[in-house]
């Protein structure tokens, strides 16, 4: 159920704007009679899918003189379509508009608890008078991490994925056009926590960075090797943590390298504080880049 | 479960690209697509209900996963995501095994 206006919604993605009372836009299907009004931004649009099937069943009398089975014939259509091909496409879409304006978009990835929204909060708070920086949140429900970043003053669109694991090109082009981040700026995607299906889903980014903390067991990359084969970045954090756990730094490093020779290992603590100025400085590198 | 949007979005790119009933759809994934050929068959049933392809078959072509050693030149299978060489270097391109195709349909007339 929408918790606005209490109509029941199909579960799909909501986009909630936190420097803007909360208002939320959804998208689902109203009977007829009910509506709501909700505000677009310039160059918002819904997309509504009308789908007629009809079936045409026509009853004709035949006399046969024997029964007749009537088997359809049927026909082979090559299609060869990719099966990602549509999130691609708008991935794509996602990165050119990116692109031309000067923004650089950056896929925040990691399990649940690794740090990702710890680590945004510090670099905000470090970074913020030197680059404009924007965060969109991916949760499958609440906006208590869009609350932690909104309170560091930097502008915040959280996504709550419903019953979905992962954001989509889709889902992020939606909240962009909420967030509207202005041209020369970074956007930081908080991906949904999650070490698995987020890694298939090119969403326009510049970099796929790849958080992971001590807490979680060096032998990750090896259980996870998808996630880390596509990151561009490894952040190893907690390591703080360390003499509590049993955990081998430079083997979890050698198993990311083995999985992705060409991933670079960034190690931190954001809690302390420790080793953060080159997060920044990949960072700022990103940025000239882009 | 990626495998059920990633259905989902296999049956859309379908409805939208043939008319009329489908029978079968046979699909290529690789092995190091990182889908599950099982999951994607659960999925199927629940995600074609009501469309024009309910009740269809679903085919799974699997493709093992090749690569190329970046310093050896070797090439070899790759039985699993872990990309390794028998010559110790992890330095390889994938040349295929991550497909994750629709082939054709086979559709009424």
């Amino acid at each position: 159920m929408c918790s606005t206006c209490g109509c029941s919604g199909d579960g799909g993605p909501v986009v909630t704007d936190l420097s803007d009372g909360g208002k939320h836009s959804h998208s689902h299907e109203h009977g007829p009679g009910h509506s709501h009004g909700h505000d677009h931004g310039p160059g918002h649009s819904h997309d509504h899918d009308h789908d007629h099937d009809h079936d045409h069943d026509h009853d004709h009398d035949h006399d046969h003189a024997t029964t007749v089975t009537h088997q359809p014939s049927t026909r082979l259509v090559d299609l060869e379509v990719e099966v990602l091909a549509k999130n691609d496409l708008l991935a794509a879409r996602n990165r050119g508009w990116f692109e031309g304006r000067g923004i650089l978009a950056l896929n925040l990835m990691s399990s649940p608890g690794a740090g990702k929204t710890s680590l945004l909060e510090r670099t905000i708070r470090d970074l913020s008078s030197e680059l404009s920086l924007s965060v969109i949140e991916g949760d499958q429900e609440t906006v208590l991490d869009a609350e932690r970043i909104r309170a560091t003053g930097c502008r915040v669109v959280q996504i709550n994925t419903g019953s979905g694991c992962h954001l989509d090109a889709d889902m992020l082009a939606r909240g962009l056009r909420t967030l509207d981040p202005p041209a020369q700026s970074v956007v930081f995607i908080e991906n949904v926590g999650n070490l698995v299906c987020p890694a298939l889903f090119d969403l326009g980014e510049a970099s796929k960075v790849v958080i992971m903390s001590v807490t979680e067991g060096d032998d990750k990359p090896l259980k996870y090797p998808h996630m880390f084969r596509a990151a561009d970045v490894l952040l190893l954090n907690k390591l703080d943590l360390l003499p509590y756990v049993n955990f081998d730094v430079e083997r979890c490093i050698g198993y990311a390298k083995q999985i992705n020779p060409g991933i670079e290992v960034l190690t931190m603590s954001v809690t302390r504080g420790d080793d953060l100025e080159r997060w920044y400085d990949w960072l700022r590198r990103q940025v000239t880049a882009a | 479960m990626h495998e059920l949007s990633i259905t989902e979005s296999l049956v859309s790119a379908i409805l939208e690209r043939v008319d009329g009933r489908v029978q079968t759809v046979t699909l290529v994934i690789g092995r190091l697509s990182g889908l599950v050929p099982e999951s994607v068959r659960f999925c199927f049933d629940i995600c074609t209900q009501g469309t024009r392809l309910e009740g269809a078959a679903l085919d799974i072509i699997e493709l093992p996963g090749r690569a190329r050693c970046l310093a050896c030149d070797q090439e070899f299978e790759l039985p699993d995501a872990i990309p390794l060489c028998a010559c110790g270097s992890a330095n390889l391109e994938i040349i295929s095994g991550q497909e994750l195709k629709i082939k054709h349909v086979e559709v009424e007339v």
